[in-house]
């Protein structure tokens, strides 16, 4: 068994295919548990598809991969109980309220009717939800509804957290508060996989890799990779890795 | 169970909160249970007869003056020829056409009558297949009156119809049952498979699936609100029948009950399977009339089974509203109990559990 | 513009539909009535009776299901074994035939009671036959033409007004629509290019049918055949006028579904003359049809492909599918106009 407890997230060649087209091409990794670890490329690149591989939302190609201590291949309903999605695009339901949204997911993870209300107070308050907190979700601005779905993400506190680029379209301010939540939930004892572009946010990554046609093309903490590509910003670490990307939206 | 009641609170919240589905549920079974029995109405009255009278005898026009008496025909036409007449059915003045052949009065008292001719517009089957039929009896009955009259003895019957179930033979009792089983399988065809599409195209359906929720009971917060809604449809039905036309079911409601809640299943679980199986609604919604107008016209819903040619009735075996509706008009105008449509039952049974079990294996989590 | 056409499934469907529709109405269903079984209660056999069964057995219409026992006669309508049952009473002097018909279908009893009451006169009267019968038309008594037109009129509804609407109201959700509008694209332009694949297959789907109901069920081929070709290509427009309405007036796909299903699919079927012939409805509802263009394209449709009469016979109606086509056209420029401000 190749299978490392220590891991948080183990993948070995993952690959995925539609018809011809190799959207995830032999990747290999491995997140340590407690590890912020961060997903860029450009758009196309492959990260939602090889993170919906990780999540249990599509079925690996080829490759091996362990999330949580479970196999993708076969335990991707295992790996759901222990793991927290929060999807690129604002995936909760528009009709129903903050609160409502919340509890349903809290009972869908199977927590107890008391320890959802302390844990849905818990969050609603760290997140700033006042009044919003009975308002319908559909009628809130988008730095809420993402807000709303990171702390959905996190309710049932999971091993793992997986972050679709989750501060997109999002203001300075917020983006600000996001990362704070991040790093809250880390010291919690989660790990987080996050994906993103925006090369600031990359800096408070502990580990990054940069996907470029599918394929990894660096992986390193951005204080090495930095000093291995000889530049100041990890905004032109991945320019040049990026260089030579040929596919791109 | 727990995460079952959940889900299902969820899908109760939302619907409580369309604008449109509530309303929904409520006017259309009432629109269709006012309007439509006001419009399907298939009895066959005023049927207009284009006469040729190439005899020109007293029987002729005794045969025509008759037929006048009768409720159902109406002279709309004395033509000169028959080519007259064919140009009134085709401007559609004329339904039927009567040929009486030349010198019909001298043949008939040499006993070598040809027969009358009785020509039927065939592009509506019903008004022109009832219509020559009402035209022929009234013309066999004058032609029996005439030789009686002549002192041919004839076997005198009797004959007494009792149309059992229905005497008035009001159309409208024939298609109030098969209304309320449009309504199923509009309500619990139809919605199930918006609502589940709607998961998809708006990604709600994505938190789900990286959920740990299984397959069974996801499915099953899908299928229940509609047995529930497809239960109060009925209801709501048979009430406005109740109340609008006097139509209360002579059999139990108990078996019109367990009918519906199977059918439900049956249509629910459909609707769910096709909305697996697509992307987006307008997908869904190809599919679903696609297979709505099978199970419309293959039922034995608006036209009889037994007309069809055999291979045809071979498929009604497939299409599950068939054995509903023999239940629903069994039931309500016949009084049939359980015990009578018991085969009725197991078929629908099964077709309910297979339905079910399809809706559940094609939802996938993982693609 | 594309985006139907990649989508092959629903293509498929799209022609399926028709060729099935066609297919079934063609060969499968029948609103006459056919193989009434009868079964006859006759405790004791004469001549006059075996004579009566006799006929019934050669009827084409009946199929004769043997003799039951008094007592069987509820349970086995009950059971739907029978549609009718025939009682012969021998305990009066006049013979006395009781025909107890199951009027829960009650075309099927008329038409059967009618068809009994026919054969037993002509027993009694000794003759052959005193009536023949012939059907105008469609002599094999074929439903399938006078479907047609009906099918017509549903398929380009749902395709035209139903689906176009759908997908129009599918940009708004998601929002393209707006990215389209802010374009230097024409406002109207992009709609006419969101109606080109759906007026493109309704010309397919069109084709389709009058190929299967001239080559297949066998409708008369004439000179008229032009005059149906044109007569859809305006209904046609008038349905996809009809989808862009809709489609202004809502905001979401399953309203825009559901709405043209409830406003137009259901009159269509119901109203149209399709299937219930519209001289027995209501006053009131004649009236209501008057409104619904399906009723004067089938009207139309029947008249030019069953009748076949010449265009002059359906100026009418042509006019008034113009006139209807017009006035939705306005209705929708000026809704949509109103929505962009």
């Amino acid at each position: 068994m190749d299978r490392n407890d220590r891991l948080a997230i183990s993948v070995k060649g993952l690959t995925k295919r539609f018809g011809a087209f190799t959207a995830v091409d032999h990747i290999t990794f491995d997140v340590a548990g407690g590890e912020i670890f961060g997903f860029l490329g450009a758009n196309g690149a492959g990260k939602t598809t090889a993170m919906r591989m990780l999540c249990g939302l599509s079925f690996p190609t080829e490759g091996k991969g362990w999330v949580a201590g479970f196999d993708i291949m076969k335990q991707s309903e295992q790996i759901k109980k222990h793991i927290g999605y929060m999807s690129q695009r604002f995936s909760l339901y528009d009709d129903l309220t903050v609160v409502e949204n919340m509890r349903l997911f809290a009972g869908i993870y199977g927590m107890k009717t008391s320890d959802a209300k302390l844990r849905i107070d818990e969050l609603l308050s760290q997140l700033h939800f006042g009044q919003e907190r009975h308002a319908i979700v559909g009628s809130l601005p988008l730095g809420w509804k993402q807000k709303l779905s990171f702390s959905v993400a996190t309710i049932h506190r999971p091993e793992i957290l997986f972050l679709d680029e989750p501060t997109g379209g999002v203001d300075p301010i917020t983006r600000r508060q996001f990362w704070e939540l991040i790093y809250s939930s880390v010291n919690e004892g989660m790990t987080v996989f996050v994906t993103t572009h925006y090369m600031d946010e990359a800096e408070y990554c502990n580990r990054l890799s940069v996907m470029v046609d599918g394929q990894i093309k660096a992986l390193n903490t951005p204080k090495e990779l930095k000093l291995q590509y000889g530049v100041d910003t990890m905004d032109e670490v991945f320019r040049r890795i990026a260089r030579g990307a040929t596919r791109s939206e | 169970m727990k995460t079952l009641l959940v889900l299902l609170r969820k899908e109760f919240i939302q619907f409580r909160r369309n604008k449109f589905m509530p309303k929904l549920v409520v006017m259309f079974p009432m629109m269709a249970m006012l309007v439509i029995p006001l419009v399907t109405t298939m009895d066959v009255k005023n049927v207009n007869v284009a006469v040729v009278d190439a005899d020109k005898s007293e029987i002729s026009r005794r045969i025509v003056s008759d037929m006048q008496a009768s409720p159902y025909l109406r002279l709309s036409l004395y033509a000169e020829t028959y080519h007259e007449a064919l140009d009134a059915v085709e401007k559609g003045a004329a339904d039927v056409i009567l040929l009486l052949p030349t010198d019909y009065e001298k043949k008939l008292v040499s006993g070598h009558a040809p027969s009358i001719s009785v020509h039927a517009n065939g592009v509506n089957a019903t008004k022109g297949q009832l219509g020559a039929q009402y035209l022929s009896q009234a013309v066999t009955q004058t032609l029996i009156k005439l030789k009686r009259e002549r002192g041919i003895v004839l076997p005198r019957e009797n004959i007494y119809v009792q149309n059992r179930y229905n005497p008035t033979l009001d159309y409208r009792i024939y298609m109030i049952p098969a209304l309320m089983v449009i309504l199923v399988i509009m309500i619990c065809g139809f919605l199930p498979a918006l609502n589940l599409v709607g998961e998809k195209e708006s990604g709600t359906i994505e938190q789900i699936n990286v959920s740990p929720v299984s397959r069974v009971t996801f499915t099953l917060s899908k299928l229940i609100p509609y047995w529930i809604i497809g239960l109060m449809v009925l209801t709501f039905a048979m009430t406005i029948a109740w109340l609008a036309y006097g139509l209360v079911p002579t059999g139990s409601l108990l078996t019109i009950y367990a009918a519906t809640l199977l059918f439900s299943f049956v249509m629910s679980g459909f609707g769910v399977a096709v909305a697996n199986c697509s992307s987006t609604m307008q997908q869904s919604m190809y599919v679903m009339f696609f297979f709505i107008v099978i199970f419309q016209l293959m039922s034995g819903l608006m036209t009889p089974i037994d007309s069809m040619p055999q291979w045809a009735q071979y498929i009604t075996y497939l299409v599950p509203p068939r054995y509903f509706i023999e239940i629903m008009r069994a039931v309500y105008l016949k009084g049939s109990a359980m015990q009578d449509l018991w085969p009725e039952f197991v078929v629908l049974a099964v077709i309910a559990a297979v339905m079910s079990l399809i809706a559940m294996l094609t939802y996938k989590k993982q693609s | 513009m594309l985006h139907i056409l990649r989508d092959s499934r629903t293509m498929v469907i799209v022609l399926l539909i028709p060729v099935i529709l066609m297919f079934l109405f063609g060969f499968a269903i029948s609103t006459e009535v056919n193989n009434v079984n009868v079964v006859a209660v006759a405790p004791v056999q004469n001549d006059y009776i075996r004579g009566v069964l006799s006929r019934i057995s050669e009827n084409q219409y009946m199929t004769f299901k043997g003799c039951i026992a008094p007592k069987d006669i509820d349970a086995t309508l009950r059971q739907s074994r029978a549609d009718a049952v025939m009682v012969f009473n021998h305990d009066r002097p006049v013979p006395k035939i009781e025909l107890i018909m199951d009027a829960s279908n009650t075309t099927v009893a008329q038409s059967a009671a009618a068809c009994l009451r026919g054969i037993i006169a002509s027993e009694g009267g000794g003759m052959t036959e005193f009536v023949t019968m012939r059907m105008l038309y469609n002599p094999q008594m074929k439903s399938s033409y006078n479907f047609v037109p009906g099918i017509m009129g549903m398929l380009f509804i749902l395709i035209c007004a139903m689906m176009t609407s759908v997908s129009i109201v599918r940009e708004k959700e998601t929002g393209t629509m707006e990215v389209l509008l802010v374009s230097p694209v024409r406002p109207m332009h992009v709609i006419i290019t969101k109606l080109v694949p759906y007026f493109v297959l309704s010309c397919v789907v069109l084709a389709a049918i009058l190929l299967i109901a001239y080559g297949l069920l066998g409708l008369p081929l004439s000179a008229t055949v032009l005059n149906v070709v044109w007569v859809s290509l305006l209904y046609i427009l008038l349905s996809l006028a009809l989808g862009i309405l809709i489609s202004t007036m809502t905001e979401r796909q399953v309203t825009a579904l559901l709405v043209s299903a409830m406003l137009f699919m259901l009159p269509v079927i119901m109203l149209s003359g399709m299937l219930f012939p519209i001289e027995n409805m209501p006053e009131v509802l004649q009236w209501v049809s008057y409104l619904v263009p399906a009723r004067w394209y089938i009207d139309t449709m029947r008249k030019l492909m069953i009748e076949q009469l010449p265009v002059s016979g359906v100026w009418e109606n042509i006019m008034v599918m113009g006139g209807m086509t017009l006035l939705i056209v306005i209705i929708a420029i000026r809704k949509f106009n109103d929505q962009l401000e």
